[in-house]
């Protein structure tokens, strides 16, 4: 375990008392309460953590927050491990272990750093322009480059941890709780507005923490306690800490990902869920995300060492940690010189100031001096020496236009270069909402312009740098926006004070010119997690890449993990330079959610396992599984598909319950099917508008066969309706069809007819339905009901009555072909009925039979099954249902759809029976049926083969098919082509059991 | 996610919402006189705009009631919410 | 051309890649083209590409609104396969695969297909039904697909969930082989070098405004860069097809809506094939970088936004998990939406209109991206000939009034 060499004996925001171990790469350490796991590894001394995507180089901690491109770490092991966090906002847990990735054996000899010598080769894009030859070859080119690419790994178990979602409604959502957001929260929330406070760390604060800076003439880290003590204080106001707002959303919705207990590693609590996504519907937005600051383009800019100035600030102060021993500062603006002082202050040697602006004056520039840190005006790092760690700087002077570097060259020894090329608002959830960018050019930056939702930005990411424009802006917006929501009371509190020297302008020089002896070949990093460099953006633009877009993906800069935040601007800005307009013309790229990268399981929440679609069981459904039914799926339902006795095969079991509903009786579970209750003076008009058939001779009692067609014509949906009485019909569709039909009719009658009084409920799963099949169905039913006459009870008919002491709704309909009633009772009583019904029908060996068996009996029968014998392709025509299709009525839906000339030809696919010529031959639905044997594919096909089962009643194979002409094809042999031998079947009527229907009326 | 102001229940998130898609295309009153184009016309030819849409949705999750919608298809701005068998307000579309 | 190869990347390398030539030119609009085609993405570049190389029409010119390949050529999940159940799309499909199959090598641009498999996933006894009937048809079309078992499907990808208890449990999937994808960029880019280099003009930014007609005759376009004549219109402008038809007055079977996509981020190789299912509603695959990029199905509504939701998003990683347990962890790293034009019939219109020299190819819904090659194809026939290729002649806008549509609703089950 090594100490903590960089740790400053005092100050800080951490808690010296809880030391906490963790491991990074297998090695040991110690860290305490309040580090990251970037501060901690920086506080022992390592600064190498990474190495780059392309290249392979070194790299160091860069920032200290989300824009972290090069400290990217696989946290944790086994079924918890995560991938590519960024260290920089890990917060350390006692027994965290993170490794680097992307690098083998170790991130200190990294054997895929080879590539880097062979970089000239890799210039951008260069895989477009090569392995191509020869053409075999890519699958062998690209398994080398997929294996080179990508980070960290995933888990490979399933994830143990919960996540949950919250929905929520609220005045004012302010994102990011630096100055800006506290005060915009404050101004909120005083007004009386439910008010949301999110921020993405572990405290508010935001860059308050690491600087400092006074409000009021106390240090602003009190004005940070009190202002959040109020708002705790506040019964509207709601905090979130470690919740990061990362999309902006249609009609201000907005999402934020909150880190409930990562931060506590394995001690987290078993209740709470790891993390919860929060659903915000926001009546006004303040967007107070703060800025990043911008790295400057020079020679190896990327060697460990190299970091942000504000991160060396933050890590000073905030985390007691140096990060270096030795510091250069490179600047082109005057917010690094705060930090130079801060260094100094924390002893860390600060070996010069160099700016970029000719002539630095002012308080700052003074007090530096006074400490005797030289400031070198007019100056510019061009470049870094070392090898796992900056060694040195090089440092020359720029001419006027910033494009030569003039004079000789002056090496700096130092292992720490801070730099600040300016600032970016984070407009990204700005940008999200639709609003428009434009660029400010004293910031050389991009800032909210119009607004397009009801959202409004203060602070730094509305490009105020200053801490007193960030208070009053964000007081100012948390009133403004809480009015907007309507709360009056008030208005915004005057801002505290917050003293700061005028700052002078910036000088924006995207890209730091090289000696004149070093023009080419230096590698100047934008995009330092993808390795794209100032000449890959040059190239780009050479080769015509130049819109904004082309760029991007040319070269890839700003599509790794850390979205551009350092690296777009300065992209953007090269390429203005080369291509000869400024950055303003160049435009920026859409800034796409979510702002960090969010969870995969938590955007999932609890969607998953058997919630990521609940099953629907019918109920009588304990029953079936007690006796060993096998289920498959009907849409959501579980419906019991056969019944093996011990080692039975299915075969086996569905000819074991064909043969009972054909020689005696079976049973079966239809809950399932789709049942609409029908009311209203006009019912019996809608029943004639919707289904093919004439319905106005049905009479109470009575039942009849329907198909519902769109106004395509094709069949969508089939079932019984019965008349209960005037005005009044039960409707059954089939199972899957059940929500369908009644939106349909439900559309129909509310936007089209809305003179119709009909009303609709949905009546499904108010009833439990066990049909009885057989010969000895009457006989069964006559032991359990006494109050039907079963003799005037005729076939396509209804009886309300009592069976086995339930009140049911009989049904004499029959999806068998065989003398059958389907007994409705209350869906609570369906288990009674079921019990009742198989103890009376023991003696003529009752039968459960589940889906498979209803499906042969039916294709006997050469009933059609909607979406198995059809596809939405079909007309009652091609089914040969004619019959059902009414001539006299001058209008239905679909009707007119018959007419048109390819509908109306007399050669389409028609239903019809086959029977192969092996009566022993199960062909597998879905054959096709060819109509030209050839040796080999293709072959022209004729229709396919949409049911197939063997009969146990004929003791031979039937089947149905769709087959061109086929109503015209009756005793034609054709051939079914399988994938490995040819069947020969013979075509006939779709009908094969009982064709006169005796046993269905008997 | 959109919010869709339902004319009897009020403002919800669209997934309680279904779509019906263009509005106001009447059911010709007599299909069998029409050509093939006019009927294909009825069955299948939407404006499909880019801009403002008068459009179907219902509130599924809710009342089921349909209404009527004005949206614009770019910006997804609601501009106005009317009941079935109203004209939409101002000059439409 | 400058021709691309290792050894062109090795000479530039010597002068540090300072002498490569621009892509393509970035000429100013001409008076009068032969064509002129609206929509400078996979599908209009390729058009242009076909009407130079096969039928010697190298008056044209490419009108763009944006960026090249900016539409839905940068949206999509670069899914390739020909596995559709109707023969018409079987043959339109898979003439389109085979031009991909020489398509790096044609174009000299490595447009990196990568013929890693399609696997589509069965979850219930009606999905089988519907595979086999597909498998067959497809097979016998000439076209590969084969049927995997759960066991065979486990070892052709192990990470996906083929457990019997999954709420959604894995009962089989068709495999196309030669299925896969391919880098979306590069597709518009190698077309745009190649048509470029035998004269086409590629004009970005420049949005047509309007279209000129004469009776019922196409005369040219109004732009945003100016007027130009021409006797051919054929528009290529995925997902605006209907906002382009209005300005030659036709009102077509087409709706707009977006699709939304993702990528996670970067990790080691986990899924080497493309992987769809209907059911649970999603499909994926990983990207040469790494990223796990898949998409689902599209909004309800009608919109041209290119915006992106995340209610949608939530389901889509529901689904995904259901598949693939084990990327509970991972973190999507970048949403977005494109703006797809879909038919009744979920079929493409490629062909002429009532309008005279006016041509349209339009309404490939969510699965464009594959046919680029083959839509160019035969729409560059249908435009030189003025008269379509019997690969795209089933896909003639009167198929709505006959009611010959192809459905192909069915053909993933999910949008692609």
């Amino acid at each position: 375990m090594s100490r903590q060499v960089n740790r400053r004996p005092e100050g800080g925001r951490i808690d010296r008392d809880r030391s906490l171990g963790f491991t990074f790469n297998g090695r040991r350490y110690t860290g305490f309460a309040g580090d990251t796991l970037a501060s901690a590894l920086l506080a022992n001394g390592v600064m190498l953590v990474g190495r780059s995507f392309k290249f392979h180089r070194p790299r160091g901690i860069f920032s200290c927050g989300a824009e972290e491109p090069n400290a990217i770490v696989q946290l944790g092991a086994g079924a918890r491990t995560e991938p590519n966090l960024r260290a920089t906002q890990i917060e350390l847990f006692e027994g965290l272990e993170a490794a680097s990735v992307n690098c083998w054996p170790s991130v200190e000899f990294d054997a895929g750093a080879v590539s880097d010598w062979f970089s000239r080769l890799m210039p951008a894009g260069f895989y477009y322009k090569t392995f191509m030859w020869p053409a075999r070859f890519w699958p062998q080119y690209e398994y080398v480059i997929r294996h080179a690419a990508g980070l960290g790994r995933a888990p490979a178990e399933k994830d143990p941890d919960r996540y949950e979602k919250f929905h929520v409604h609220c005045d004012v959502l302010v994102a990011g709780g630096g100055p800006a957001g506290l005060a915009a929260a404050f101004a909120a929330g005083r007004s009386g507005a439910r008010v949301i406070l999110a921020d993405e760390h572990s405290e508010f604060g935001g860059a308050l923490l690491g600087l400092g800076a006074g409000i009021g003439g106390k240090p602003a880290i009190e004005w940070v306690e009190s202002t959040v003590g109020k708002l705790r204080g506040m019964a509207e106001v709601r905090l979130l800490p470690r919740s990061t707002v990362f999309g902006y959303y249609d009609h201000n919705d907005l999402g934020i990902a909150e880190r409930v207990t990562d931060h506590l590693g394995p001690a987290a609590p078993p209740g709470p869920p790891r993390q919860r996504l929060w659903k915000v519907r926001a009546k006004q937005v303040v967007l107070a995300a703060g800025a990043h600051e911008r790295p400057l383009v020079f020679a190896d800019n990327d060697r460990p060492g190299v970091m942000l100035a504000s991160a060396a600030q933050a890590y000073v102060n905030r985390y007691a940690v140096r990060p270096g021993e030795r510091a250069v500062v490179v600047t082109n603006n005057d917010s690094a010189y705060q930090v130079a002082l801060d260094l100094d202050d924390a002893g860390v040697k600060v070996a010069a100031l160099v700016d970029l602006r000719p002539a630095p004056e002012g308080p700052l520039a003074d007090a530096l001096r006074d400490r005797g840190i030289d400031v070198l005006g007019g100056r510019a790092v061009v470049a870094t020496s070392g090898g796992r760690r900056v060694d040195a700087v090089e440092v020359g002077r720029l001419n006027d236009d910033a494009d030569r570097i003039v004079g000789g060259t002056r090496r700096i020894n130092c292992d720490l270069v801070c730099v600040s090329g300016g600032w970016n608002p984070a407009v990204h959830l700005f940008s999200q909402s639709r609003g428009k960018l434009r660029f400010d050019a004293a910031g050389a930056c991009f800032t909210p312009g119009d607004s397009y939702q009801a959202e409004r930005s203060a602070g730094a990411c509305n490009g105020a740098f200053r801490l007193a424009d960030c208070l009053a802006q964000g007081l100012a917006a948390g009133a403004a926006a809480a009015r907007d929501a309507g709360f009056r009371k008030g208005r915004a509190p005057a801002a505290p004070k917050a003293p700061e020297p005028e700052a002078a302008p910036l000088r924006a020089v995207w890209r730091i010119p090289l000696p004149g002896d070093r023009a080419r070949g230096a590698k100047q990093f934008v995009d330092l997690q993808h390795d794209v460099t100032a000449a890959d953006v040059a190239l780009a633009a050479r080769e015509g890449y130049a819109a904004v877009e082309h760029l991007k993906r040319y070269t890839t800069t700003g599509m790794g993990t850390d979205q551009g935040k350092t690296s777009n601007v300065n992209a953007l800005g090269i390429l203005g330079q080369v291509t000869g307009t400024d950055i303003a013309g160049v435009g920026a790229t859409t800034f796409r959610p979510p702002y960090t990268p969010v969870g995969y399981g938590l955007l999932a929440g609890r969607d998953v396992d058997h919630l990521f679609d609940p099953a629907r069981r019918t109920p009588m459904h304990a029953w079936h599984e007690s006796v060993g039914a096998v289920f498959e799926d009907v849409g959501q339902w579980k419906r019991a598909w056969y019944y093996p006795r011990g080692a039975e095969s299915m075969r086996a079991a569905v000819d074991r319950e064909c043969l009972a509903v054909r020689n005696s009786v079976g049973i079966v579970d239809a809950s399932t099917l789709g049942k609409i209750d029908v009311q209203g003076a006009d019912a019996l008009e809608l029943l004639n508008r919707v289904y093919t058939n004439a319905w106005d001779t049905l009479k109470p009692g009575r039942c009849r066969y329907g198909l519902m067609l769109g106004e395509d014509g094709m069949l969508f949906d089939d079932g019984v309706t019965s008349c209960l009485g005037e005005n009044h019909y039960h409707m059954t569709t089939t199972t899957g069809g059940a929500e369908r039909v009644l939106a349909w009719l439900e559309q129909w009658l509310q936007t089209e007819w809305p003179r119709l009084k009909v009303y609709l409920t949905s009546v499904t799963t108010h009833w439990a339905v066990a049909a009885i099949q057989g010969p000895n169905a009457r006989r069964l039913l006559a032991e359990l009901c006494d109050d039907v006459d079963l003799g005037a009870f005729p076939f396509m008919s209804w009886r309300d009555g009592t069976v086995a002491g339930i009140p049911a709704r009989i049904f004499r309909v029959s999806f068998s072909g065989e003398l059958s009633y389907e007994i409705n009772v209350p869906s609570s009583l369906g288990v009674a009925l079921w019990q009742a019904l198989m103890t009376a029908g023991a003696r003529y060996g009752i039968t459960p039979y589940g889906t498979e068996a209803m499906l042969v009996l039916r294709a006997e029968k050469g009933y059609v099954v909607v979406g198995h014998d059809t596809d939405g392709t079909v007309t009652p025509q091609d089914l040969g249902m004619d019959w059902i299709v009414s001539k006299k009525k001058k209008d239905f839906l679909g009707k007119r759809s018959f007419a048109r000339s390819d509908t109306a030809r007399p050669d389409r696919k028609h239903l019809v029976g086959l029977l192969t010529e092996d009566p022993r031959e199960v062909v597998p639905e879905g054959s096709q049926i060819v109509e030209e044997v050839r040796p080999a594919p293709p072959m022209p096909m004729g229709g396919h083969v949409t049911s197939s089962y063997w009969s146990a009643a004929l003791g031979r194979s039937i089947a149905m098919a769709l087959l061109v002409n086929g109503r015209n094809r009756h005793g034609e042999t054709v051939t079914i082509s399988l994938p490995d031998r040819n069947v020969r079947a013979a075509v006939t009527k779709p009908v094969f059991y009982d064709p006169e229907g005796e046993k269905l009326r008997a | 996610m959109l919010e869709i102001t339902c004319p009897w229940c009020g403002p919800r998130d669209e997934t309680e919402f279904d779509y019906g898609g263009e509005a106001h295309i009447d059911r010709p009153k007599d299909p069998d006189k029409l050509t093939d184009e006019a009927w294909a016309e009825y069955l299948f030819m939407r404006k499909n705009p880019k801009g403002p849409h008068l459009e179907r949705w219902m509130h599924a999750c809710g009342c089921r009631r349909w209404f009527n919608v004005r949206r614009d298809t770019f910006t997804h701005e609601i501009t106005a919410v009317y009941r079935m068998g109203e004209k939409p307000p101002g000059d439409g579309a | 051309m400058a021709k691309y190869s290792i050894f062109s990347l090795l000479r530039n390398a010597r002068d540090d890649h300072q002498n490569w030539p621009r892509v393509w030119r970035s000429p100013e609009p001409k008076d009068a083209y032969d064509v002129v085609i609206i929509g400078g993405g996979g599908h209009g570049l390729a058009t242009a590409y076909y009407l130079a190389r096969e039928h010697g029409i190298t008056s044209v010119a490419v009108l763009e609104k944006g960026w090249l390949g900016g539409g839905n050529t940068a949206r999509n999940t670069t899914i390739v396969r020909s596995n559709y159940l109707w023969d018409e799309s079987a043959a339109i499909y898979d003439k389109s695969l085979k031009l991909w199959e020489g398509l790096s090598q044609e174009l000299n641009f490595n447009v990196m297909f990568s013929q890693r498999g399609v696997l589509n996933l069965a979850h219930n006894q009606h999905d089988l039904r519907d595979l086999s009937r597909r498998i067959n048809a497809i097979r016998l079309n000439g076209v590969d697909s084969e049927f995997l078992t759960p066991a065979e499907i486990k070892a052709f990808c192990p990470i996906l969930n083929t457990s019997p208890k999954a709420r959604y449990p894995i009962l089989g999937a068709s495999l196309q082989r030669r299925g896969g994808n391919a880098r979306h960029d590069a597709v518009a880019w190698g077309y745009a070098r190649a048509a470029d280099a035998r004269g086409v003009d590629i004009i970005q930014n420049c949005e047509v405004t309007g279209i000129r007609r004469k009776g019922r005759k196409v005369v040219g376009v109004e732009t945003t860069r100016g007027v130009i004549k021409t006797g051919k219109v054929a528009s290529v402008a995925a997902g605006h097809t209907s906002v382009v038809a209005a300005m030659a007055g036709l009102r077509l079977p087409i709706e707009s809506h977006p699709l939304q996509a993702l990528v996670s981020e970067p990790i080691k190789p986990v899924l080497d094939t493309v992987v769809m299912s209907g059911l649970v509603h999603v499909y994926v695959s990983q990207s040469d970088r790494g990223e796990l990029i898949m998409g689902a199905g599209i909004d309800a509504h009608n919109s041209y936004a290119q915006r992106s939701g995340l209610h949608t998003i939530e389901h889509m990683m529901a689904s995904i998990i259901e598949l693939f347990p084990l990327v509970s962890r991972l973190r999507m790293m970048r949403q977005w939406a494109g703006v797809v034009d879909i038919c009744p019939d979920a079929s493409p219109i490629v062909g002429k209109t009532p309008v005279e020299g006016f041509y349209i190819n339009g309404g490939w819904g969510t699965g464009g991206f594959k046919a680029t090659p083959g839509s160019g194809w035969a729409f560059a026939y249908t435009i030189a000939n003025d008269r379509p290729h019997p690969l795209n002649e089933p896909f003639a806008l009167e198929r709505f009034s006959s009611g010959r549509l192809i459905d192909e609703h069915g053909a993933a089950g999910v949008a692609h």
